[in-house]
């Protein structure tokens, strides 16, 4: 354990981590090239969609594929525009509140002394493992009782209380020193207060992270637009690009979905770049007793 | 802090309103619907435990392919991907932090696609003529004669439904796992070298597992979720529900068939029920293997 270079967390390279690269080269060029692939496909031309044998890597890229997916999208009927305002605004919303909520909820559940907490937590903790999808239609039930179907709310509501983000959150604010909250209630801070200038500005690591999660669940989802929309202008991104996968049997098509692919892609891989130091900051909270 | 009750009640409020509303309600009348025989116009009429009887005794079609594939999905997918990113996880955790990183990222990056985004491109990879990319690949190096429609034989579906699973099931819980190795007690390696600890593989199984048993079963509880979740994929890949001869009809696209196509709710319920219950009884296995009371 002397050496530096080798064992848990190195400072830099030795050669026994070799067998380690061995390791993971294949399963990274595994993981990686269905990824690369759709960068490389976007940009192709019709004639290297076409082309036999079929080639991985793309020659003489163009933006032909957007402009054809833009003009689709035109002579649909709506606007391209139109998903991607309606998956942005809805995203933006849901992201904004569920770390409201989940924050909110995170500091009484982490620092306030209540009757029910335990419970509270254990509920929340057995909710980690649900599954949306396997109780679709009774959410569906509920989204048409309370008639907010086919409105922005149906986008909004059902994704808000996230398990997961509570979860990270409140193992997060578990770590806030209580002296530091004790100290400003005696210089006579209210809970507010102490929510927004102790707490808050103390999680923006777990903060990030339940960020880019509710993003990722947000972005991609599917459920909202296919089951509680009907008029087509409230569906969204994720929900087009379903649709368009339907008709990737025309060669044309193939080319536009890649570049769907890709613009779904790429803004959680970005944000993810961005944040990824505080989320592995995070994680190392996460445990689950 | 005299008013602390009321403030903690009144933080937790908005959280537990729309928890309640979209989680808790849902899974309740879940399993009240299953109870009944619900069409969606008319009002439910109970029915006791017919559905489920029926479930078990008429729907040829859930017992003889719905539930193996299932159990076959869930069981490769969700232990198979759950080993894998634990050792992905160890082997990272070995490596200094800049190709730790890249490399975390790279694994990580399918399960930021979530399925949909890349139902497309997996389509054209698997694509069933000479020109799809899979087939091309295989004829070149001379494995195959004639190109194999791959997502729509029935053999095939179901193992390319695994691999694709399995590709993007490194996900949260891999990154926990990541910082769980990570932040093992150093002082715990020495004094297991003093003990007589000799190789990376004892290290392993005697102190990181042992040292990060949250993290473990926080990842094993996502990996389930993961799993579960991952049920549409088949139709995805196919572009049908029911899929070709059923070959990857997972409970999850039975409910939707009941649920959506036929309307026989209170069936659609009876199978979500059993399906929460199955990923709970997986959630159970995981918590006693991990729980550190245990």
């Amino acid at each position: 354990m002397a050496l530096r270079n080798s064992g848990v967390n190195p400072r830099g390279f030795h050669r026994s981590q070799l067998k380690f690269y061995i390791f993971l080269i294949p399963f990274a060029v595994f993981m990686a090239l269905p990824i690369i692939f759709i960068f490389n496909h976007a940009f192709k031309p019709l004639d290297e969609l076409y082309a036999f044998p079929p080639r991985f890597f793309v020659v003489n890229p163009t933006f032909e594929n957007f402009r054809n997916l833009y003009q689709l999208a035109e002579s649909s009927g709506i606007p391209l525009s139109r998903y991607l305002f309606n998956s942005i605004f809805v995203t933006v919303i849901v992201v904004f509140l569920s770390i409201a909520l989940s924050t909110l909820a995170g500091y009484a559940l982490s620092k306030k002394r209540f009757v029910g907490k335990k419970a509270l937590l254990e509920i929340n903790n057995t909710a980690l493992m649900f599954v949306p999808i396997a109780v679709m239609i009774p959410r569906f039930l509920t989204i048409s009782f309370i008639g907010v179907e086919d409105s922005y709310f149906a986008h909004i509501l059902p994704l808000i209380a996230m398990p997961v983000g509570l979860f990270l959150i409140k193992q997060f604010i578990d770590q806030v020193p209580d002296s530091l909250i004790e100290a400003a209630v005696i210089d006579g801070a209210s809970d507010l207060k102490i929510y927004w200038r102790v707490i808050l500005p103390l999680i923006r690591p777990a903060i990030a992270t339940a960020a880019i999660l509710a993003f990722q669940l947000v972005w991609n989802d599917l459920e909202t637009s296919t089951l509680y929309t009907t008029s087509e202008n409230m569906r969204t991104l994720a929900f087009f690009m379903n649709t368009l996968a339907a008709q990737t049997n025309v060669v044309v098509g193939q080319g536009m979905a890649a570049v769907a692919s890709l613009i779904m892609f790429v803004p959680n891989l970005i944000l993810f770049i961005i944040l990824q130091s505080k989320v592995m900051n995070t994680m190392a909270h996460s445990g689950l007793k | 802090m005299r008013d602390n009750h009321k403030n903690a009640y009144l933080f937790l409020l908005p959280y537990i309103l729309l928890f309640t509303l979209f989680i808790i309600v849902p899974v309740l009348m879940a399993i009240f619907l299953s109870f009944t025989n619900f069409n969606t116009i008319e009002t439910p009429e109970f029915v006791g435990f017919l559905n489920y009887i029926n479930l078990l005794t008429q729907d040829e079609i859930f017992m003889q392919y719905v539930l193996p594939n299932t159990v076959l999905f869930a069981v490769i997918v969700g232990p198979g991907g759950y080993v894998l990113s634990f050792l992905l996880a160890w082997v990272l955790a070995q490596l200094p932090k800049l190709p730790r990183t890249i490399f975390a990222l790279i694994f990580y990056s399918p399960s930021m696609t979530a399925g949909i985004a890349m139902a497309v491109v997996w389509r054209v990879i698997f694509s069933g003529n000479q020109s799809g990319y899979f087939n091309n690949l295989l004829m070149q190096v001379g494995l195959i004669t004639e190109p194999i429609i791959w997502l729509q034989d029935t053999r095939f579906i179901l193992p390319i439904m695994i691999v694709v699973a399995l590709w993007s099931s490194m996900g949260v819980g891999f990154l926990a796992m990541i910082s769980g190795v990570l932040n093992v007690d150093e002082t715990l390696y020495e004094a297991g070298a003093i003990d007589g600890i000799k190789n990376r593989f004892q290290e392993l199984i005697y102190i990181t597992i042992p040292s990060m048993k949250p993290q473990m079963l926080f990842g094993a509880v996502m990996a389930i979720v993961g799993t579960f979740s991952a049920g549409a994929i088949g139709v995805q890949l196919t572009g049908a529900n029911p899929t070709p001869g059923y070959a990857g009809q997972l409970m999850v696209n039975h409910v939707e068939d009941y649920g959506f196509i036929r309307f026989e709710m209170g069936y659609a319920a009876a199978l979500s029920v059993v399906l929460l219950l199955i990923i709970y009884l997986f959630a159970y296995i995981a918590k006693k293997l991990f729980s550190e009371e245990a």
